[in-house]
């Protein structure tokens, strides 16, 4: 028998290996799984990792990377200050959609005006609502004592509601024959949010994700607050004596989250995505989560992680299409990294001893 | 008289300390066995290798003439082997009955029990209702009920870790009273505590620990409390310096202060004026409102305008950090996870308090080099033993990180500190030195007060003591002349409970 002895500290080569670890276990039960459903394990494997930066299309995949982890850094980024705080915003996803429909709205009633200000104030707008969104669940728990967890996640569900509503009332294209969907910002230059440098992926989502990067380590590991958010999660009663007002932190981490996603889905609905559509959520909030927790909730991590999950988007949809993987196989992934890294987390905080 | 338990040549090594080394001693029956010694000296892991947490490397173990050797403490609890430990195991919610059976490996059904506990509980003057929930019980009908859970198990060996830290001294009379009664009936007791006068009264023989090896086993009543502190430590015990104290101008004014209760104790109304280089002690047993007076006092509650003033400086409604700018800084009790976070260093451990009066945060930013230099500061001048700054908090014992955390505040030059319970788990040398820190402090010129309950140590060190009791403060009284049993009934007396029946 084994059982589980605790360490005095978390050895930091456990803290790096453990995310690593669970890659390595997601690609091994993952193989398995495509082996069980009758697929060539080491080709899906090749496909989903290898192929999209290295493998015959990669001319097209490869600028896909940024364009997919820009949000999920963006987001994640915010996140993680909450998560290290102890505060859960798990409902980015709705601050996403909801900054995403900020700023189209900015865009579509400036239409077709040509102004310089257009983007700029469509970037507000994007964080405003992020923000907004953000403070429903901070303002619910500081007021009523009610979970930042369930709120924000059931607020997804109200933001995927008004984004349909936004198709297919308020939004719709005037020019776009009935059928649901804004008017492609793509196309309507002064709103656009463009590939920066061609056939790279960087667009303005991808550099307000290192900035948020950079202003988060700075904070996080130089400044007051960090220290105050960090006390906080590590030591709630600590940081009362230490004079931090819990009620500020909870509104502080979930607006900047929320601001942060909402813009994430300013850069999307201006960018890659342009239109705001039904279906305009696709998962990047959820993900982030994962983002964060992969990267060890440290600006350096997440951007890795970042990268890593964007790949497994890219991977899957290629699987898809070459090797006829069904559609759930990025998530089934996505989960099972999650539910690895969960797992392996045990050994940063514990050693394996043999029961005598 | 025939040993229930021995031990051995019992050894026992951590990386990098020797636990145990050689240690031999009988516990025979009837009798109430003292295990003395400071914090570190070996006491805990000795207790734990008789429990089964922890396995020794040499030296075998005896009970009732047979070999013993547990790998567990159920396998111990099977061989007749109990303990009640210094931190409750219980569950607020819970009643008294389904706290002691989710303890049991085959509860018996709940009346059943119910009329077993009652029946056990009459038997040894330890009246306890089993119906009741744990949240409504004081600190000693709290470790009543741990005791009882042991007593169900008809233990031959009861080992009572520091069982009266957390009782007045009424209470730890009747404690004393139902011992005496457990080994009138042939259990043997082993009582593991570092107070001397109560050892000296109430044990019939002690064996002493020092810094892991056997120091030997004495009648505690032919010695002197010096005499057995001078083997627990090793050396003559130092005397705290009191002289030098002038208290002056009032520096703190507390008026009429409440708090709502909610889960902890509500303060009703309470009122002091602290004068400079004075120290004011507050006894009172845990759980009357020591951390919510603390709470109130730094910050982290405020209360009503008008209630804290900082010579002449309102201050009810300023949090933690303006109090602290202001010169009324505090050190609570729980050093883990209150007054330092214990996965924190302690380099960053200076920045939850130090922040400001030292200039280690300054526009928001934090200078760690600074930081790192006042935690080597603390670490110097109060003779912290640890590798460095960058040690964790919770890497440190007990001792080492309360005379950090006290460090961390005395050399903050505060015009009023609040400490509570500062010496609490300390061992006697470290203990000396804070209470000198603090009678230093005062000396200076600063105002302290001293919430404790340890009544020796607020003796030694106030001037005036004030007792805790249901979230009221008694009006203050000098300490000079006060004896223990007035003490005892400032701080409630026995708090209603029972005095064990103990037959003839």
């Amino acid at each position: 028998m084994f059982r589980l002895e605790p360490r005095a500290s978390a050895p930091l080569l456990w803290q790096v290996a453990t995310p690593i670890l669970a890659v390595l276990a997601t690609m091994i039960v993952g193989g398995g799984l495509f082996a069980a459903m009758g697929f060539d394990p080491l080709a899906a494997i090749r496909t989903i990792f290898w192929d999209p930066l290295f493998g015959p299309a990669a001319g097209y995949s490869r600028p896909q990377l940024l364009v997919k982890a820009g949000p999920l850094i963006l987001i994640a980024s915010g996140l993680a200050l909450g998560f290290r705080a102890g505060i859960w915003n798990i409902g980015a996803e709705g601050q996403y959609i909801i900054g995403a429909i900020c700023g189209a709205a900015v865009a579509l009633a400036a239409y077709p005006l040509d102004a310089f200000w257009i983007f700029p104030a469509m970037i507000l707008a994007g964080a405003a609502g992020g923000w907004a969104w953000g403070m429903v669940p901070a303002m619910l728990r500081n007021w009523f004592g009610a979970s930042e967890i369930l709120v924000s996640l059931m607020l997804v569900y109200v933001a995927q509601r008004i984004a349909a509503w936004m198709a297919f009332g308020p939004m719709k294209n005037p020019e776009g024959f009935n059928f649901p969907g804004s008017r492609n910002l793509q196309q309507y230059e002064p709103a656009s949010n463009p590939e920066l440098i061609a056939n790279s992926g960087l667009h303005w989502g991808g550099v307000a994700a290192i900035l948020a990067l950079a202003a988060t380590w700075f904070v996080m590991s130089r400044h007051v607050l960090g220290f105050h958010i960090r006390t906080a999660g590590a030591a709630p009663r600590a940081a009362r004596f230490a004079g931090v007002r819990p009620e500020r932190l909870v509104a502080l981490c979930l607006g900047v989250s929320g601001a942060l996603a909402g813009l994430a889905g300013l850069f999307e609905v201006a960018g890659p995505a342009g239109q705001i559509t039904e279906s305009f959520g696709s998962g990047y909030g959820f993900t982030a989560i994962i983002v964060a927790f992969l990267g060890r909730l440290h600006p350096l991590g997440i951007l890795l992680a970042g990268l890593l999950m964007a790949l497994t988007y890219i991977g899957g949809e290629l699987a898809q299409m070459m090797l006829n993987l069904p559609a759930a196989t990025v998530q089934v992934f996505q989960g099972m990294l999650l539910f690895f890294l969960l797992g392996f987390d045990l050994l940063t905080r514990y050693r394996i001893r043999r029961r005598a | 008289m025939t040993n229930v338990f021995r031990a051995e040549g019992l050894g026992k090594t951590y990386p990098g300390v020797r636990a145990n080394d050689d240690i031999s001693f009988g516990v025979e029956a009837g009798e109430i066995h003292a295990l003395l010694g400071e914090n570190g000296a070996g006491k805990s892991t000795l207790v734990k290798m008789i429990y089964g947490l922890v396995r020794p490397d040499e030296g075998h173990m005896a009970l009732l003439g047979a070999p013993y050797a547990p790998h567990d403490p159920r396998a111990a609890r099977a061989a007749g082997v109990a303990m009640v430990f210094q931190h409750f195991s219980l569950f607020d919610a819970m009643t008294v009955a389904e706290n002691i059976a989710l303890g049991m490996e085959n509860p018996p059904p709940r009346p059943e029990l119910a009329r077993r506990i009652a029946e056990l509980s009459q038997g040894y003057g330890l009246p306890l209702n089993p119906a009741r929930r744990i949240a409504s019980l004081s600190a000693g009908e709290r470790q009543r009920v741990e005791i009882l859970r042991c007593l169900l198990q008809h233990p031959r060996l009861l080992i009572m870790d520091e069982p009266t830290s957390v009782l007045t001294p009424q209470e730890a009379e009747i404690l004393f009273a139902t011992l005496r009664q457990l080994a009138g009936a042939g259990t043997a007791i082993l009582y593991i505590s570092h107070k001397l006068e109560e050892i000296r009264s109430h044990c019939d023989r002690a064996t002493i620990l020092r810094q892991g090896k056997l120091v030997g086993t004495v009648d505690p009543r032919a010695h002197s409390a010096r005499e057995l502190a001078a083997m627990m430590v090793g050396a003559e015990m130092r005397l705290v310096d009191r002289s030098g104290r002038k208290p002056a101008a009032p520096v703190l004014e507390v008026r009429a202060l409440s708090t709502p209760g909610g889960e902890g104790m509500a303060l009703k109304q309470i009122g002091l004026t602290l004068r400079s280089g004075e120290i004011l002690g507050i006894g009172g047993v845990a759980g009357n409102g020591q951390e919510e007076l603390l709470s109130a006092l730094s910050g982290e509650t405020l209360t009503a305008p008008g209630t804290v003033a900082l010579e002449g400086r309102d201050l009810s409604r300023a949090g933690p950090e303006a109090r602290r700018r202001a010169g009324l800084l505090a050190a609570p009790e729980d050093r883990l996870g209150h007054a330092a976070v214990p996965e924190f260093s302690l380099a960053e451990n200076t920045l939850l308090t130090a922040g400001a009066r030292q200039g280690l945060i300054r526009r928001g930013l934090i200078d760690r080099k600074a930081a790192t230099g006042f935690a080597q500061e603390v670490i110097r001048a109060f003779d912290v033993r640890t590798p460095g700054p960058d040690t964790a908090a919770g890497a440190l014992s007990g001792g080492n990180l309360q005379k950090f955390v006290i460090g961390r505040e005395v050399l903050g030059r505060p015009r009023v500190l609040v400490v509570n319970q500062p010496t609490w788990g300390v061992d006697a040398g470290a203990a000396a030195a804070i209470r000198q820190a603090l009678l230093d402090l005062a000396a200076q010129g600063a105002g302290l007060i001293v919430i404790s309950q340890d009544l020796d140590e607020l003796l030694e060190l106030s001037d005036r003591f004030c007792a805790l009791n249901q979230g009221r403060l008694s009006a203050p009284r000098p300490t000079e002349g006060l004896t223990v049993e007035e003490i005892g009934l400032m701080l409630g007396g026995a708090h209603g409970m029972e005095v064990a029946h103990v037959p003839a």
